[in-house]
């Protein structure tokens, strides 16, 4: 299968810590990959490589096909476009209303008249499951299950060929991280070709995963088909599955 | 020490390297032309009350001093001119830039230091937007404009406050003092204090928007940057003042 993200040996270090220590992964074309590991591991900065956000200190990271680290911030922008990024706290603009949210990717890059906007903006959120009468509301007016939602559909209205999610559970109760995990799911089979979660939810893995990488220290200590490395013996892996790991790391 | 100085050419480096970047993203899409008049009205019509204020009130104390030490060597004639040339070649640009520049760079600050925080800049990003196109060339657009048109005003009330205070407290004759101000002020007098606030303009917004985008440190960072973003300003104008007013002088006055 056809590799649409590459990541070769990355390093990365801030303020003396070393974050990332020599990661390389593949993101294969049709697959969801879920990156797990506790708090500090690394697993946000190595979605932020992914997005271009930031650059490594030293490695490649490929995107389809095309090496990512060495451009500038307006050069990264056509291939942007073709991702779909999900922030752990949804990063919708606070000033806007749902609708102008959603609707944001749209004005920017279409010509669209103000009804069909509308119109693909309700399909979006009808997609994730939220009614019309949220589109006049403010993000602080939405509880957090509803705003990450909101963040999905916002992602997902330039059509992106990759999906990249940053702790999609985190902070949500049960039933919301379960809507959300199938969410992933539907995503991953009806709108992208590929998709990266990040989380250090067990559950959210188990339901959504294809692959599975484990990143403990700036380091996979496992990556491979999900209920292989879900079923692994390696020690640090089990330790963190089973929530007995003593990180280095605070 | 060596850390404030790394810390000292880092802010400067920054901040000329965003300028480059502004400078490359200078032409706009028409669709963000509605945001360059947004920022127009939040820059300039919400500061026209704090800039006409300041120079009504500048124009007329300096006047005042003037009239009243400049009687002591029996020239209180040329209080007019003197007054005149202060407030349209230093005064009204200067206090401009400071009160309304400290005032719109806050702000700016404030904002897109929030949207940092918040990770709303990424989320940009993410989507495929420009943000120095999206975010700051529209505000710097705005701000060569503003800052030029409130020094224009500046320049006007308080040239006409130090009239009126003179005719109300000393008895000078307004025919008079308008006639001898017109005679020595030249419109270069004029062109050189707006010259400078374009260029204010220009600065004052880089310093708002760098402080912001390099907020670090939640709510409490956001709180630093906002501070420091006034400190920057005022001091901005005030040293750029000096070389810029050298520069002007050496480029129109000959060698001086």
């Amino acid at each position: 299968m056809t590799a649409i993200v590459e990541v070769i040996d990355v390093w990365k270090r801030f303020d003396g810590l070393e974050v990332l220590r020599g990661l390389s992964l593949e993101a294969l074309k049709g697959e969801t990959l879920v990156v797990m590991g506790g708090s500090g591991s690394g697993k946000t900065v190595l979605l932020r490589h992914i997005a271009g956000l930031i650059q490594p200190d030293r490695g490649q990271v490929k995107v389809f096909g095309q090496n990512i680290e060495a451009l500038s911030e307006e050069e990264l922008l056509p291939i942007r476009r073709r991702m779909g990024f999900v922030f752990q706290g949804a990063a919708l603009f606070d000033s806007l209303s749902v609708h102008e949210n959603v609707a944001y990717p749209l004005r920017e890059h279409t010509r669209l008249s103000e009804d069909r906007i509308r119109a693909r903006v309700v399909a979006a959120l009808a997609r994730v499951g939220l009614p019309e009468d949220v589109l006049p509301l403010l993000p602080s007016e939405l509880s957090g299950g509803m705003r990450k939602r909101v963040g999905i559909a916002r992602a997902l209205m330039v059509e992106p060929d990759i999906m990249l999610y940053d702790e999609p559970t985190a902070g949500l109760d049960p039933t919301n991280a379960r809507l959300v995990a199938d969410l992933i799911s539907e995503v991953q089979a009806g709108v992208c070709d590929t998709s990266i979660v990040v989380t250090h939810d067990l559950e959210l893995t188990r339901a959504v995963a294809t692959r599975v990488a484990v990143l403990i220290d700036g380091r996979f200590a496992a990556l491979g088909p999900r209920d292989a490395v879900l079923e692994s013996d390696e020690p640090a892996v089990r330790a963190f599955l089973t929530g007995e790991a003593t990180s280095h790391r605070v | 020490m060596e850390a404030y100085l790394r810390r000292t050419a880092m802010w400067y480096g920054g901040l000329s390297l965003l300028g480059g970047r502004v400078l490359r993203n200078l032409a706009l899409p028409p669709s963000y032309l509605q945001h360059v008049v947004r920022e127009i009205e939040v820059m300039g019509v919400r500061s026209l009350g704090v800039a006409l204020i300041a120079a009504v009130f500048t124009g007329m104390v300096f006047a005042l001093q003037s009239a009243v030490n400049m009687a002591r060597f029996g020239a209180e004639a040329y209080v007019g001119p003197v007054s005149a040339l202060a407030i349209l070649r230093e005064l009204g640009p200067v206090l401009t830039a400071i009160l309304v520049g400290g005032k719109v760079a806050s702000g700016i600050t404030a904002e897109l230091g929030s949207m940092k925080v918040t990770e709303q800049i990424d989320a940009l990003r993410t989507l495929g937007v420009n943000y120095i196109k999206r975010l700051i060339v529209p505000r710097l657009l705005a701000a060569i404009v503003v800052f030029p048109l409130l020094t224009v005003l500046a320049d006007v009330v308080g040239v006409l406050g130090g009239m009126v205070i003179m005719y109300l407290e000393r008895g000078a004759d307004m025919y008079t003092y308008w006639n001898v101000t017109t005679y020595w002020v030249v419109p270069r007098d004029f062109l050189m204090g707006v010259g400078k606030s374009v260029f204010f303009g220009a600065i004052v917004t880089l310093i708002g928007c760098y402080n912001g985008l390099s907020t670090e440190g939640g709510t409490e960072g956001l709180g630093r940057a906002t501070t420091a973003t006034v400190v920057h300003v005022t001091m901005g104008v005030i040293v750029s003042d000096f070389f810029l007013t050298k520069l002007i002088l050496i480029l129109f006055w000959g060698r001086v």
